[in-house]
């Protein structure tokens, strides 16, 4: 089971936050900073695997990846093949960058509810259920059709608006 | 006028930047990332916040901007702050009619609530309506949500909704729903155990993506119980073969390989269900075979599959040829250059030796390598791979390697499971006394206060026991040699508090007793202990309790010494100690003096540690005083059970006195008779007579360490193993005629054999360096072979054979292949493996055996009507007339090259070809975000950069 999904800049500023397993709010900020300094103390060129039992209970495994200003990691368990979810940060990447044409760090910051949609159509409950970068990017634009199309009434105060709706 | 103005504000917003965000949203970000201080981050947050908490209050604000607004709530919170006052909001907007509205509500929701939070009640009404709406986003957002807030209790509510939801025409609807359910058996199995089945229907399910979602669950419910669902087996080998096979989709395609996804999460299924379970294997080895195959050691996911097999195979009924084909992608992973293969290697080779202990041999070379890698990871995994091999042979490299290791590293979560292990090791494996006692000192010094305070005790009682054998004089040396190596090092600043009190026990115990040093020398060290550690009241009680031993060995051998000053100031100042127990042993200390020869002999006899103590709970020595005292007209004593009427902790206590437990509550201050207390109390005159209270009390104190018989060795458990060899892996199951530790020894001493062995393994050791491309290590340095000849056991042989047949090192492959046969062990293993002629993976398989489908025969599980056997029709018919995996995906390729068509944007090679330098998008973009006015600041320079680029 996926745990958690952490995007951070190389700065330690939290980019996107997701949790799957339990961890109280106030904690959250101290897994960023426990994970940062992990990150930040490993030299390039080695395994993008490391073990986090430590912040994150027994069993768990991080895998990373560093993009340019970005890291992108992946908190699971033991249920979970290293590899594939190294694979699996790939495929949420492609998404990203078929969504955004040339994703930079700029495009998560502003537009982090598209990635928690996309994120949301990878990953439900901690669980993966999709994997298909195209399949991802349909429904991702149907979600995104069908707003548009419903976009007109939410223009109005929301005062006139429960006024009409009563 | 005023909401006019917003709402044309609002469309001129829209267009500008392109995020679809305001340009307040974009100064926020901007001004947090210029930020120069977390301070000055903080006031712009809080003031951020401060203007929300208006904004969301003010009934005028449209409710688009009410959607970013609440966006910007989410943000300041991911950052760190407290935005409790929007939580409402949110669960407004999840009751919110449009659709971007909901989304945003129910986004924001599951971020900021949680299912113990108190606001989701409110918000499960909503789920409840939403997953009847008739638009499928609106129901697809109430799962999402759901899987994330509904709780236990919350659970009924909403329960026959997501199972209706399971036949919904969209797809993405089933998966979710799925997934919903899934997670609700995770909270809680009893409340949908009867649900169950439907993940079996689901498995059938048109869509792959939904019959992906569903092994999910399906995985989670075999590891609990893989007997109901063995008859899954066939279906799912078959899925998988088919999957192989390319028949999915080949959207699901994912560099180059088909659905990789499924096919490891099938892998891992059919692990769990194939363990130890031949005939459930026996299916499963075609299609392992085939996916080893078709491997492709080239991408990553490629290797993640091998992977996955590699674990799979590890995990069922062996095969001899399956383990060869593993063993031999082990191998590749471990040549890798990549850390991340290298890493899997370790891990895969960790679950082969588990089944061939003589894998490991192979590739020794390369564990030392990852050994000395700098990668953290790797090292620790490494590590880890020891640790499952170490034997007797060699667990002294072993655990001087961890040792190395857990000295410098700072982590301490880490350094506290290095220590265990190593303690576990030592404990297990120990070759003698000795050793153990100065691998546990080592282990103590670095990281005393991290090991369980039991294997303190153990240590103790270890030196006071001895080996248990007879040899006292083996014993007294062994206490002589611990004593000397304490007193070289507890002058040593800064050590453990439980190692301190080991120490402080073997000087008190054994200091004196070879006569090699004076007891004021031990006493004079003690007393230093006790001076250096003024706030550690354990080791000072350790430290007082080992002086008042040696005083009463010196004074039971008749020898008269002095006082030191300072000593007697320490005991004085003991005596005022705030803690009872060290005045207690003070005070005794100072009686202990008074006392002659006899009576301290009584009390405290020399090397009595493992004594057993008779305690004659009846006191029936004092049946005379009471005695004494009744005819002087004394009341009789009425138990205390009986004077209240309450079952008293006495008598509870009484049933159970043989598990007295050291570490739980302790109830003995009160368990003690009154009359016994009454003699210990009393004036010391009443001491001499009777020495078993005072013992008893030693007892008490030392309850801890002092070994009295079976109780305590039953809680300890673990005991330390002193009988030499035990071989931790023994020979896999279909070998068991070999004994289980020849293979090595009989190689070392057969001189024929161990030639033409040794140079086909160090010309393997040659190719492995060749492989890995370090041309600069092409002569592999002594030292590193006599690690890996100590580590893997083959000592002088190799060393030699290196030496000689080093010209062989140009030789291909084959010999590193036929250097796993001509051992004579493996020779009669293979002959013997039970499946005989499954598959071979040499040739290619022919494609004539029947295929069954496994969505006919998953209809025959769910119908029992239609439970015809599909197997029994001809190969031909039932290829023809059963829909298979192919006719049933094919609409949806269809609809997929369709719509491939009108969007040119899908498909693999257009991702490709964004990859290349399409400078022009980014410069744009650049332009965009320049326009708009965020700039790239110090503290983020290469904030524009494309990060895939």
């Amino acid at each position: 089971m996926i745990q958690a999904v952490m995007i951070m800049s190389t700065q330690g500023k939290p980019r996107l936050l997701k949790f799957y397993s339990y961890h109280a709010p106030e904690k959250h900020q101290d897994l960023v900073r426990a994970v940062f300094q992990l990150l930040s103390a490993r030299p390039d060129s080695v395994s993008n695997f490391v073990k986090v039992d430590a912040i994150f209970g027994p069993g768990a495994k991080l895998i990373y990846k560093h993009l340019a200003t970005l890291y992108l990691g992946f908190v699971f368990d033991g249920s979970e093949n290293e590899l594939a979810v190294l694979d699996l940060v790939q495929v949420f990447v492609e998404t990203l960058d078929r969504c955004f044409k040339n994703v930079c760090e700029l495009d998560i910051v502003f537009n982090f509810n598209k990635l928690h949609t996309i994120l949301d159509e990878m990953i439900l409950g901690g669980q993966v259920i999709e994997t298909s970068s195209e399949q991802i990017m349909r429904s991702v634009e149907e979600i995104a059709r069908l707003e548009k199309q419903s976009n007109t009434t939410s223009l109005i105060p929301k005062s006139i608006s429960e006024r009409f709706s009563r | 006028m005023e909401q006019l103005r917003t709402i044309g504000r609002e469309l001129a917003m829209g267009s500008q930047g392109g995020w679809g965000q305001s340009k307040e949203f974009l100064d926020l970000v901007k001004s947090i990332g210029e930020a120069r201080s977390k301070a000055e981050e903080d006031r712009i947050i809080s003031r951020e916040l401060d203007h929300l908490k208006r904004r969301l209050a003010d009934p005028d604000v449209p409710r688009r901007k009410m959607k970013e607004l609440l966006l910007r709530l989410v943000y300041a919170e991911m950052l760190g702050h407290d935005a409790s006052f929007g939580h409402i909001h949110a669960v407004k907007m999840t009751h919110d009619e449009s659709l971007p509205l909901k989304r945003t509500g129910y986004l924001a929701v599951s971020l900021f609530l949680d299912e113990r939070h108190d606001l989701v009640i409110l918000v499960v009404n909503t789920i409840q309506k939403d997953l009847r709406s008739d638009n499928y986003l609106v129901v697809c957002a109430a799962l999402t949500a759901a899987c994330r807030l509904i709780g236990e209790e919350a659970i009924p509510a909403v329960l026959p909704q997501v199972v209706e939801l399971l036949a919904h025409p969209k797809e993405a609807v089933r998966k979710k729903a799925v997934m919903a359910l899934h997670r609700f058996y995770q909270r809680s199995p009893s409340s949908v155990s009867h649900l169950v089945s439907n993940f079996r229907k689901r498995l059938c399910d048109n869509d792959p993506g939904v019959m992906g979602a569903t092994l999910c669950p399906l995985y989670d419910l075999i590891l609990e119980d893989p007997n109901s669902y063995k008859d899954l087996v066939v279906s799912f080998v078959n899925i998988l073969k088919q999957v192989a096979e390319r028949r999915l989709p080949t959207s699901y395609d994912y560099h180059q390989m088909p659905a990789p996804f499924i096919q490891i999460k099938l892998l891992k299924i059919l692990a769990v269900l194939g363990s130890g379970d031949k005939q459930a294997s026996g299916n499963m080895y075609m299609v392992l075979g085939d996916i080893f195959r078709k491997g492709d050691t080239a991408s990553n996911i490629g290797n993640a599959i091998l992977y996955e097999c590699i674990c799979c195979i590890s995990s069922i009924f062996p095969n001899a040829k399956m383990l060869d084909a593993a063993a031999e992608t082990t191998s590749k992973f471990l040549k890798s250059d990549s850390h991340n293969l290298k890493y899997m290697g370790i891990d895969a080779l960790g679950r082969l030796i588990k089944i061939n202990p003589d894998i490991a041999e192979e590739h020794q070379l390369a564990v030392i390598d990852c050994l000395e890698d700098p990668d953290d990871t790797l090292k620790r995994k490494t590590f880890e791979l020891l640790y499952k091999m170490t034997k007797s042979t060699n667990v002294e490299v072993i655990v001087d390697r961890m040792i190395e290791y857990m000295i410098n590293i700072t982590d301490h979560h880490y350094k506290t499971e290095i220590a265990s292990r190593c303690v576990e090791l030592a404990e297990q494996f120990a070759p003698s006394n000795q050793w153990f006692i100065q691998t546990m000192n080592k282990v103590f010094e670095h990281a005393g206060d991290l090991v369980n305070i039991r294997v303190a005790h153990n240590l103790m009682r270890l030196i006071a026991e001895g080996f248990g054998e007879e040899d006292e004089g083996a014993d007294s040396q062994l206490r002589s040699s611990a004593v000397d190596s304490y007193l070289r090092i507890v002058g040593e600043p800064k050590l453990p508090s439980s190692f301190l009190q080991i120490i402080c026990w073997v000087l008190g115990e054994y200091g004196t007793a070879d006569g090699k040093y004076s007891a004021s020398y031990i006493i004079g060290k003690l007393y230093d202990v006790a001076e250096a550690h003024p706030t550690d009241d354990t080791v000072r009680a350790y430290a007082i309790s080992a002086i008042l031993k040696i005083f009463a060995f010196e004074i039971a051998l008749g020898r008269k010494i002095d006082m030191l000053p300072e000593c007697q100031s320490l005991i004085d100042e003991l005596s005022a100690s705030h803690s009872t127990d060290l005045q207690q042993r003070a005070y005794e200390l100072q009686a202990l003096l008074g006392l002659d020869k006899q009576a301290v002999e009584n009390v405290m006899p020399a090397d009595a540690s493992c004594e057993d103590i008779e305690i004659d709970r009846n006191l029936s020595f004092l049946n005379g005083y009471v005695q004494q005292a009744f005819e002087n007209g004394a009341a009789p004593y009425i138990p205390e059970s009986e004077r209240s009427g309450v079952v008293s902790v006495v008598n509870y206590k009484a049933q159970d006195q043989q598990e007295t437990s050291a570490h739980a509550l302790r109830f003995e201050a009160y368990e003690l008779p009154p009359a016994a207390s009454q003699a210990s109390i009393s004036p010391t005159t009443d001491l001499v007579p009777v020495p078993e209270p005072s013992y008893y009390k030693e007892d008490h104190q030392m309850s801890r360490s002092q070994p009295s018989g079976d109780s305590l060795s039953g809680e300890f458990g673990l005991k330390l193993r002193l009988d030499g060899v035990q071989k931790k892996w023994g020979r896999p199951a279909y070998s068991s005629s070999t004994p289980s530790s020849s293979t090595s020894s009989q190689q070392a001493t057969n001189g024929g054999v161990s030639s033409e062995v040794g140079g086909s393994t160090s010309s393997q050791a040659r190719e492995s360096t060749y492989g890995s491309k370090r041309q600069q290590a092409t002569e592999v340095s002594a030292e590193k072979q006599r690690l890996a000849a100590s580590l893997f056991g083959k000592a002088d042989r190799k060393a030699q054979a290196g030496r000689k047949t080093a010209k062989e090192s140009s030789s291909t492959e084959k010999v590193a292949t036929a250097n796993a046969t001509p051992q004579p062990a493996k020779e009669q293993v293979i002959p013997s493996a039970p499946p005989p002629d499954l598959l071979d993976l040499g040739e290619p398989v022919s494609p004539s055996p029947p295929l069954a489908d496994p969505f006919t025969q998953l209809e025959g599980l769910l119908g029992p009507a239609s439970a015809s056997p599909v197997v029994s029709e001809t190969p031909a018919s039932s290829t023809s007339k059963t829909p298979d995996l192919m006719s049933i995906f094919s609409d949806d390729v269809q609809t997929g090259v369709t719509s491939g068509s009108t969007e040119p944007s899908l498909g693999v090679n257009v991702v490709a070809a964004k990859k290349g330098p399409s400078l022009q998008d980014a410069l744009q973009k650049d332009a965009a975000a320049r326009q708009v006015g965020v700039t790239p600041t110090g503290n983020n320079p290469i904030l524009f950069k494309d990060l895939l680029g």
